[in-house]
């Protein structure tokens, strides 16, 4: 019915309006993508409020302050944080005294390459270009003598370090110690904010660190309801009043409203919902709609979500196991019997093998394969990292003899001989039952 | 937008046609890739099979297309310098660091290959457009420095610029995840080919002069013999070129009309068969394999002994009897060994019997146990014939057989005054090995007594 109608609108509006059309593509796909902020803030208040508070207190009077974030992934964090600086430097006396820092852990792996970042980013005057000269010693020596001679008239600078549980794993944390000794004492003005999903961070600074960080910590929680979710969902698609067709962004945003309401979408959003609530599965489910926009397919259908939604739930290790061979399945078949026979005990090829003798022997009329096409079809199994073996490497024993564990559920094999294309039916109902 | 439609669905079209059985992998590929100018998604990652067409696709979309892009396969790069410095100058249009060694980048860590990155995209002219980073062998990238994979995941992020990363691999994407958790990527699945794909795929490249519906035919009886064990593409491709000669033979000495499938049949069965044990298995070579076409019987030559049947190995007496004595010790529980090799004990017992009888599995499908060197030489001095002192050259031999890996050092916290150690061999060459002695080891093992 819906696609009907969208099709109908096609032949009467879009002829027009192809210029529009490309330029939505890129609009949505711009929003999905990690390059853009999200259009809106949703909830975060009292923390964005505390935030902007202890930053431009840092750039208007000098007062030197650290803070966590802290949340889980895609709750958010840096989409706050590049907010509020972004609201701050619409004052025109922060934006002309504030330096900003940014470090992210992933990175700057050790104290050298941040300390050179630092020198970089503030542009000292051992650097030339892009480059820096000096030891780690010098550049360290050289960057606290140029905090340390500041004062509360210096320019105040603002640290962002991003996946700060990093920074915690340094050598002695030189670099977090300094930074925070810095914003301890009365030197320059730092402001030091760290950004982590790791709930337990403090833990894992040493305890001279962790007595100079001021324990601010600012704690990002996604309690956003299935109501917002739905609103996100509408945010995300819809067009800018800024948009240059008119006729067409209202269309759009018609469409868009029209789709939110529809039963398929409201069903594939509560089942995101229900596995995730955080901003960027959402981008990922539009992902393969927005994508799917063009010139032959102008809106968005519910049909696009559904595939899209497939696409991404789709239980990875039965596809794979939809592609073994019948004689590999007969092996995952046996070490599965062997696990539940001996509860979870590791196996080897050896037993694998005399299980799938006495199954092919007595049960079926398969052809008995012999040890060595078995064995290759095992190492095939191994390759895949279906199975896994228990000793490391390093161990010598013969490969016959190596101890493997499983590593796929039984309902998923179950799952995955259902929709095994030809399956012999003797391999099913071995499957199902473990006597022979 | 006539012109739009030359230059973006022409090439594509074009390559679902060279390409058969991926329209549906291919169109969702292009929707996501979009148009040039448009971002793509942060990071793609593509698994399936071996031999289902990833790099393929992959590969013909970004050349038909013509979108910049690096190839890079992570096995290659076993430092994470390589990959920095292949992908930055490959982005800049050097073809080898020995043809311009003045403008070659050279980069070590991920922060200045970020800085650099940025540059070399802006020097090209790249700033725009999408660039494509496809990793091929992915799963390499999990034993690399902790930090690549992550940064790979959200290097839109990281570089501001409008950029995709596709990862290639066989392992499906749970087994990536370590840490604090990822960017996700976009996931996409390559699905296996089912029977008829795979004979619409072999049929295309059937050699020249023979006809779709006999190759066909001939793909199919392949396929009854090969499809339960193997589905891999590229190994089924292989062994039908392999054996076509003999399928053809009959006709070509006027044994059987084209038509004649039965007999066909009966003449290229067994020596399918033959092929899954010998072919398939590399135990022979496929030139080997061919040589042996142009005569009748297939495995009957000397020259068709595979690899694994020259198991023979010329070893000094004394090291027979030591293997001989370890392999005993590593098969045979501890507590029988008086019974074996005490010098008055001929008879077993009905008790022994009655015990081995309800053991659940025997030593041969548990595998080699450990045993201190002084089981060893006790057992070797039983078996040995002759009085044989212990001398530095024995030792010696012990340890030239670990060196060979045909035993193994156990590591253990006294390596010096009572190694451990565990035999490596297996029973059939153990057999043979006891035969040139003229020593009868399965009367010795606890398995078969």
């Amino acid at each position: 019915m819906k696609q009907k109608q969208g099709k109908s609108r096609t032949s009467t509006v879009v002829e027009a309006t192809t210029s529009s059309l490309d330029r939505t593509c890129d609009l949505l796909r711009l929003r999905v993508s990690q390059l853009s902020s999200s259009p809106q803030i949703h909830g975060y208040d009292q923390e964005r409020r505390k935030l902007l508070d202890l930053i431009r207190r840092t750039g208007t009077t000098g007062e030197s302050n650290s803070a966590l974030l802290i949340g889980p992934r895609g709750c958010g964090k840096s989409m706050l944080i590049e907010n509020v600086v972004e609201e701050l430097m619409t004052n025109q006396e922060i934006k002309d005294n504030l330096l900003q820092v940014r470090l992210n852990g992933l990175l700057q792996t050790d104290d050298k390459i941040a300390l050179k970042e630092i020198t970089r980013q503030l542009q000292l005057e051992n650097t030339v270009g892009t480059k820096v000269f000096g030891s780690f010693a010098e550049n360290l020596q050289f960057l606290l003598d140029a905090l340390k001679s500041g004062s509360h008239s210096s320019k105040p600078i603002l640290f962002v370090l991003d996946e700060f549980d990093l920074f915690a794993h340094h050598k002695n944390q030189t670099l977090l110690y300094n930074l925070f000794d810095v914003a301890q004492s009365a030197q320059a003005p730092v402001c030091v904010i760290g950004l982590t999903c790791r709930l337990d961070v403090v833990e894992l600074l040493e305890k001279r660190v962790k007595s100079r960080f001021s324990h601010r910590q600012i704690h990002l929680f996604n309690n956003i309801t299935l109501g917002d979710y739905t609103n996100l969902f509408i945010t995300y698609l819809s067009l800018p009043d800024d948009f240059t067709d008119r006729k067409f962004v209202k269309a759009w945003n018609q469409h868009i409203q029209e789709l939110a309401s529809d039963q398929t979408i409201q069903g594939v959003l509560r089942r995101q919902f229900e596995f995730n609530k955080d901003v960027r599965t959402l981008q990922q489910l539009l992902m393969y709609p927005v994508c799917c926009v063009s010139d032959t397919h102008p809106f968005l259908v519910p049909a696009d979500f559904v595939d899209g939604m497939k696409m991404q739930s789709t239980d990875t290790k039965s596809a794979m196991l939809h592609g073994v061979s019948i004689l590999e399945l007969c092996l995952i078949i046996a070490m599965k019997h062997l696990t539940e026979i001996y509860d979870g005990e590791p196996f080897n090829f050896e037993m694998v093998y005399s299980e799938y003798r006495k199954f092919a022997q007595r049960r079926s009329s398969m052809q008995v394969y012999e040890k060595a096409v078995v064995l290759k079809a095992f190492e095939h199994l191994i390759a895949l990292e279906l199975v896994k073996t228990i000793d490391g490497a390093g161990s010598r024993v013969q490969k016959e003899y190596r101890l493997l564990s499983l590593l796929v559920h039984p309902s998923q094999i179950l799952d995955a001989l259902q929709k095994y294309p030809n399956c012999p039916t003797e391999v099913k109902q071995w499957a199902q039952s473990s006597v022979i | 937008m006539t012109t739009v439609e030359i230059e973006e669905v022409d090439p594509v079209t074009n390559m679902s046609g060279k390409i058969s059985c991926r329209d549906r992998q291919i169109r969702t590929l292009v929707s996501l890739i979009g148009k040039r100018e448009q971002v793509a998604p942060p990071a793609l990652f593509i698994y399936g099979h071996t031999g289902t067409g990833k790099s393929l696709v992959i590969n013909s979309l970004v050349q038909t297309l013509e979108l910049p892009h690096v190839t890079v396969n992570c096995v290659e790069c076993y430092n994470q310098r390589f990959m920095y410095e292949k992908i930055l100058n490959k982005l800049q249009g050097l073809r080898s660091y020995m043809a311009d060694p003045d403008s070659y980048l050279k980069c070590d860590n991920m922060n200045d290959f970020i800085r650099m990155f940025r540059q070399v995209c802006e020097d090209q002219g790249l700033n725009k457009q999408t660039v494509y980073i496809v990793l091929d062998k992915a799963e390499c990238l999990r034993d690399k420095e902790v930090n690549i994979l992550p940064t790979f995941l959200r290097l839109q992020e990281l570089t501001h610029q409008n950029v995709c990363v596709i990862l290639m691999t066989e392992i499906v994407w749970e087994k990536f995840r370590t840490g604090t958790g990822y960017c996700e990527p976009y996931i996409v699945n390559f699905p296996d080919y089912t029977k008829d794909e795979v004979l619409t795929i072999l049929t295309e490249d059937r050699p020249d002069g023979s006809e779709a519906d006999f190759y066909s035919m001939y793909l199919n009886l392949l396929l009854s013999v090969f499809h339960m064990v193997c589905r891999d593409l590229r190994e089924i491709r292989y062994l039908a070129g392999l054996n076509y000669e003999k399928y053809c033979q009959p006709i070509r000495t006027g044994e059987a009309e084209a038509s004649d499938t039965r007999k066909l049949w009966k003449n290229i069965e067994p020596h399918l068969k033959k092929a899954l044990q010998t072919v398939y298995l590399r135990e022979v070579s496929s030139s080997q394999w061919e040589k042996a076409q142009q005569e009748t019987e297939v495995g009957q030559m000397p020259s068709l002994q595979g690899l694994s049947s020259r198991n023979h190995v010329e070893l000094p007496y004394y090291s027979k009897y030591l293997l001989i004595a370890a392999y005993l010790a590593s098969y045979n529980p501890a507590k029988t060994d008086r019974r074996f090799f005490a010098r008055n004990s001929g008879k077993v017992d009905k008790r022994a019997k009655f015990i081995k009888k309800h053991e659940r599995t025997s030593n041969h499908m548990l595998g080699p146990k450990q045993f201190p060197i002084d089981r060893l030489m006790a057992i070797f001095f039983s078996i040995v014939e002759g009085k044989v002192s212990p001398t530095a050259n024995i030792f010696v031999q012990i340890s030239s057989l670990v060196s060979l890996n045909m035993l193994g050092q156990v590591a253990g916290d006294d390596q010096i005054d009572t190694p451990k150690y565990k035999c490596l061999v297996s029973l059939e060459f153990i057999k043979s090995v006891s035969r040139t002695v003229g020593f009868d080891v399965l009367r010795y093992l606890y398995d078969f007594v």
